[in-house]
């Protein structure tokens, strides 16, 4: 219940990868400043997305992809309008007009335009609605949200943001342990290539960064949109001594009268 | 007679008076403080800062001090004079205000570089209809799935209790742990 929020204190970003990493199924809309977006994901993966008063028809889209010519798209529009898009995809397939992997492929290209139009809004009320799936008679693909979610996050210029995001570079950095993300299958620019070279946490975010020649606002970017997609998480630096607490924690230094202490509390706690 | 300390902290209005309410003996004691600068020339105007303070009296020998820190970023430079000698704290999180879980995530990584001590994190007003699912809040807040992250509802003295017992089991199951 209650995913819902607005885009002014929640981004776009942030939403697509708490979607990602809790595997939901659903759509998001999101009221923009003059259009809805319906963005609908199966088990984390985007499968459809549609916006405004936009035709998200196949025909449509393969038209404004140049992939139909105008008099193919008026044809369709005249005696196959009425049919779903998984048959008009098959019918373009057998007539050899086109393949499976074109049709996806614009299909694909279609849904992360629209994703990335997203990015620009910046303010907006989205809910998610776990019952609402993508119509029935139109074409979902399966899409993995790890490179949308480095792109919005590489369209991120927020100094303040940033530095709530990562407050200290004296943090190191690992590889997160989820299952079935392969740093393979991420398309990563140049440059977070290099920082994804250095990562260990034997380094702090601050050294990755002098080794990569990049200032604070650059290496918090790129630990920004790494962090962003699951790949990686903060943690403390190998080697590097644990603050010294200047009063200390127990009033006692024998450990088991500090185990004993703290048994005590427990039983009191239980009985309030 | 000993003193034990927790740290009740969180974004502005996340319920860390109400969490120490609902368990204090005491009235909670908002205590004003006023902070000024060094140089008394260039004083214009002390300000002020409130801080929630609370009490658990174990038994004739010890007793437990709840503090709350002062929700506003400007006042961080208390949290880090509250943290010193804390067994353990807790991040309250206010479930229904998402445009809040930034700032408590970034309060936690503080705390996290003060000291390192055990934590909770508590998703607070799930009572409400607004209130987000944990499991959605747990991926919000970046929470690692080793962190205990519990529902609670602040005025409600059972559910504060829980937390402040998964908090001590917490510490000592790192004392057993030292140990080994």
């Amino acid at each position: 219940m209650a995913l819902r929020g607005n885009l002014r204190d929640f981004t776009i970003t942030q939403l697509l990868n708490l979607i990602n990493l809790a595997r939901k199924t659903g759509t998001l809309v999101v009221e923009g400043p003059s259009e809805t977006a319906k963005i609908s994901f199966r088990e984390g993966k985007l499968a459809y997305a549609q916006i405004g008063q936009e035709d998200s028809r196949l025909a449509s889209i393969l038209h404004k992809a140049n992939k139909l010519s105008v008099s193919q798209y008026k044809a369709i529009q005249q005696r196959a309008n009425h049919i779903p898009d998984k048959e008009l995809g098959l019918l373009l397939i057998n007539a050899g007009y086109l393949s499976q992997e074109d049709i996806l492929t614009n299909l694909q290209q279609y849904f992360t335009d629209i994703v990335q139009r997203l990015f620009t809004w910046v303010e907006g009320f989205f809910h998610f609605d776990n019952d609402l799936l993508p119509p029935e008679d139109r074409i979902s693909v399966r899409l993995d949200l790890e490179n949308l979610i480095i792109e919005g996050s590489r369209q991120l210029h927020e100094w303040e943001q940033l530095q709530d995001e990562i407050p200290s570079l004296d943090m190191a950095l690992k590889f997160s342990d989820r299952p079935g993300t392969n740093l393979r299958n991420v398309n990563l620019s140049v440059e977070e290539w290099r920082v994804v070279s250095f990562i260990s946490p034997r380094n702090s975010i601050k050294q990755i960064g002098a080794a990569t020649k990049m200032n604070d606002l650059e290496i918090r970017r790129i630990v920004y949109g790494l962090l962003q997609a699951g790949l990686v998480e903060i943690c403390r630096q190998d080697g590097a001594p644990p603050p010294v607490a200047k009063v200390r924690v127990f009033p006692t230094e024998d450990k088991e009268e500090q185990k004993s202490l703290v048994n005590r509390l427990i039983t009191r706690i239980r009985s309030l | 007679m000993q003193t034990v300390k927790m740290v009740v902290t969180g974004p502005f209005n996340a319920g860390k008076t109400e969490f120490i309410r609902s368990v204090s003996e005491i009235d909670v004691v908002s205590t004003e403080r006023k902070i000024s600068t060094a140089n008394e020339k260039m004083v214009k105007e002390a300000t002020t800062v409130a801080m929630d303070f609370g009490r658990i009296t174990v038994d004739d020998d010890l007793v437990l001090y709840l503090f709350g820190t002062p929700g506003q970023k400007r006042f961080d430079f208390m949290w880090e004079i509250l943290s010193e000698g804390m067994l353990g704290f807790i991040v309250m999180v206010d479930s229904t205000r998402p445009e809040t879980y930034r700032e408590a995530r970034s309060i936690l990584e503080t705390f996290r570089a003060y000291a390192p001590t055990p934590y909770v994190v508590a998703a607070n007003k799930q009572d409400l209809k607004d209130a987000w699912e944990i499991e959605d809040m747990r991926h919000a807040l970046r929470l690692d799935p080793k962190v205990k992250f519990l529902a609670c509802t602040a005025t409600d003295r059972d559910s504060v209790k829980t937390v402040l017992l998964e908090l001590l089991y917490s510490i000592l199951s790192e004392m057993e742990n030292g140990e080994k």
